[in-house]
Order: structure tokens, then sequence, then C-alpha cells
């Protein structure tokens, strides 16, 4: 299949999938992208959010949280640091991640206190995430910025 | 020469030793298998992560705007040893040999004039070091409450390392931990992570040229951060694997010894009490003769 592209999808942990897809969608740091076949080749950061992977049976969802993707002309592949499939994101998980970013974000604020970079970065960084709820109709909880 | 019963309660001590040895080779046994599926879950991403970051590295080089993880400080003067043992013993010359390897670098690298400074993870190489270069401890990582390893333990670690090296504790820093190769065979070895080094056995990409959103650097100063978690995470999980296969052959011979002693001491007990059969028959007989 010339329109094919090979999708790969790892987290430090176990690899979530491997599989011919059509098109994937990336929410990349600048913002989203669809890589199909023939892409550019591009290195990208992701922010976290979900990555939709449109395949001959239909399309999955993932939940990403940060890490990067490697797009080549034959395929994808997206190493995230922590991937979830939507399935299995429940309130609650969806609750600790929200949590954890809470905290990485409040430490930072500690220990940068007069400079707003990291801060900013940590800002973000939870207000993706709290996003993320949103787009996959879990009640946001309401960040503590 | 012991008595009857003296050797009936060797035996039987013997005999649950064996059975004790025997559980732990196979609650080893069934751990490895755990431990080992982790490593090898884990090793794509690791694969992944190291050719992507060899081509970065190898398209930034060695320019003064690189990033300190990559570049270095510029000297390496003060070296850190991360020293990755496991949280028990009873695993034959596992942790032992680790601390070995450790502690060789640490007094070459003395000798060498540099300054040298230790973090443990794991307790078993905390207390093998201990005496000897106690004094150049900063500090000590417990995983004994870690049942499985994620990644987030190793990201704990990365950073606690990232927070020295950013305070300037450190120039160089090297991780000590143990490959597993198969059940009987572990391989002590030393990984630098901080600056950067392609680990060996890494196919650099060669001749992409990639579009890097954002840019260059700023994807490198994310990724660097991330390859000390990546490395810290494979070593913990190798070290795993390591650990229960060390374990699992020791017990296993432990099992064996503890057979062969029982065979030996069963021998003696029956001889014995053979001995003191044939000295009542001729207590018997010759009191009979006598009469």
């Amino acid at each position: 299949m010339a329109n094919a592209l090979q999708f790969d999808l790892v987290s430090p942990e176990r690899r979530l999938a491997q599989l011919e897809a059509t098109e994937v969608q990336i929410p990349g740091a600048d913002g989203d992208m669809t890589a199909m076949a023939d892409h550019a080749p591009t290195i990208t950061t992701l922010r976290p959010g979900i990555l939709t992977v449109t395949h001959s049976g239909g399309s999955d969802d993932y939940v990403v949280s940060g890490g990067f993707a490697e797009i080549t002309a034959e395929g994808v592949t997206v190493l995230a640091e922590k991937a979830l499939p939507r399935g299995e994101m429940t309130q609650e998980v969806y609750e600790r991640l929200v949590e954890e970013a809470q905290s990485a974000y409040d430490k930072t604020k500690e220990t940068f206190k007069n400079e707003p970079g990291p801060v900013d970065d940590a800002a973000k960084l939870l207000s993706d995430m709290v996003a993320v709820g949103g787009h996959i109709g879990l009640s946001p909880k309401q960040p503590n910025l | 020469m012991p008595s009857l019963k003296d050797l009936k309660t060797r035996i039987e001590s013997v005999k649950s030793t064996r059975k004790i040895t025997k559980a732990m080779q196979m609650v080893a046994a069934a751990k490895l298998r755990r431990a080992q599926d982790a490593a090898e879950a884990s090793r794509p991403y690791a694969e992944r992560f190291n050719a992507v970051m060899a081509g970065l590295a190898a398209s930034v080089g060695d320019s003064d705007s690189a990033p300190v993880l990559l570049r270095g400080t510029g000297s390496d003067q003060t070296q850190l040893l991360v020293v990755m043992t496991a949280e028990r013993g009873l695993c034959g010359g596992f942790n032992a040999n680790i601390a070995k390897l450790a502690r060789s670098h640490a007094e070459d690298l003395r000798g060498k004039g540099k300054t040298v400074k230790i973090l443990t993870v794991g307790k078993k190489g905390r207390d093998a070091l201990k005496r000897d270069l106690g004094d150049l401890f900063i500090g000590h990582v417990d995983l004994t409450d870690v049942k499985n390893i994620s990644y987030e333990d190793a990201q704990d670690i990365a950073r606690d390392i990232l927070g020295r090296f950013d305070e300037g504790e450190f120039d160089v820093a090297t991780i000590f931990y143990s490959k597993f190769v198969n059940v009987v065979t572990q391989v002590p070895s030393a990984q630098q992570v901080i600056p950067f080094e392609v680990p060996e056995g890494t196919e650099a990409e060669g001749g992409t040229l990639y579009d890097y959103e954002p840019g260059e650097e700023e994807i490198l100063a994310d990724l660097l951060p991330r390859g000390v978690a990546t490395a810290i995470f494979s070593a913990l999980l190798e070290n795993g694997a390591s650990e229960q296969g060390a374990r699992m052959s020791a017990m296993d011979n432990a099992t064996r010894n503890a057979g062969e002693m029982i065979d030996q001491l069963t021998i003696e007990y029956n001889r014995s009490r053979q001995a003191v059969i044939t000295n009542e028959l001729i207590e018997i007989i010759s009191g009979a003769e006598a009469l």
C-alpha cells in the first residue's frame, strides 16, 4: 500500500501499538499535526494530548503525556513518556495525572521564584493536562495556578 | 563421634534449609520471568531514543551553544559514581561484583587526583562500600518499598542527579549496574550518563535530515534529562533481571549442596546406627556365652 505508514507507539514500560496506519494525528508541542505517508522527516516534542491513529480498521485514540515523535517518510515512531489507550483513561487515572502535573508546577514555582521560563512551562503542561480531560469527556479539575 | 540424636537433628535442619532454598529458587525463577519481560519491553523505547539522540548529538556537535548535559562542564575533576545494587542479599556474587567494579573505578579516579562522590541506589551496595568509601557518600536512594520498578522511580533518581549537576556538585556521572546476559551470566558494567554519551551498539541515524519542531536545541534540552532517566530505567530493569537470575543460580547451588550434605549425613547416621546394633548384639552374645 503506497499510502500506508508504519506506526509505533512505545513508552518506557511497554510497546503499546505497532501497526500499519494511514494517518496519525500528533499533539506536537507547537500545535497538532497529522502525519501521512511521505511526510518530510520531522522530530517534534509532544504536549499532553490525544494521539489519533487512523488505520484500515477504523481509528484508535491514545492519551499521551509528553515525549517526542519521529516522523519519516515510511513511518511514525512516538516515544511517549506516559501513554494509555483512551479506554484505560478513567477519571481516577486522569485525576492522578493532573495531580502530578499540579505538584510539579508547585515545585517549579517554589524553585524558580524569579524566573518565569520554567514556571510558564510547568503551567502550560498543567493546563494541557487539564484540557485533555475536557477532550475525552471527563470532568476536568480546575488547575490551581 | 556425634550421637545418633545429634545426627538426626542435623539432618532435619539441613532438610529444612533445603526446603527454604528451594522455595527461594522457585520464587526467583518466577520473578526472573517478570523482570526479564519488563527489561525486554523497555528495550524498543531505549533503542529508538538512543538512535534519535545520537543523530541529534551529531548534528549539534561540540558547538558552544550545545547544552551542558551534552557538552559537559569542560572538566572531569569531580566524578559522581551512581552505584545501583539490590536491596536484598542471598543472590551470589551479584552485589559484590557491582561493588567491586565501582570500588576499583573509585580508586582509579582517586589515584588520578580526581574528586569522587558516590550515590548509592539499593541497600546492599551501600553496605558493601561503606567501610572503604563511606566518606564519599553524598546520598542514598532506597527502593525497599518498590515492588515493580516503574519509570517514575527512574525519573526520581534522575531528577536527584540532575539537581546535583545543576548545583555544580559534579562534572561527570557514571552509573554502575549489572547487565543481564542469561541466568548464569551477569556482567557488571559502567555507563557514563552525564555528559551524554551514545551507548555502544547504537546505530546513529545517518543521512536523514530532520525538521525539528520546535528548534533542534530546544528538543535536545528537553530530551537530555529524559536520556538520563531512560538510561537509569534500563539499568534498573537490567539489574532487576540480573538480581533474580543470580539469586536463582545461587539458590540452585545451595539446594544441591544441601542435598549432598543430607546424603552424607544419612550415610553417617545409618553407619553409626548399624554400629550400635552390632555392639548390642556382641554384648548379648558374649553375655550368653559366659553363662
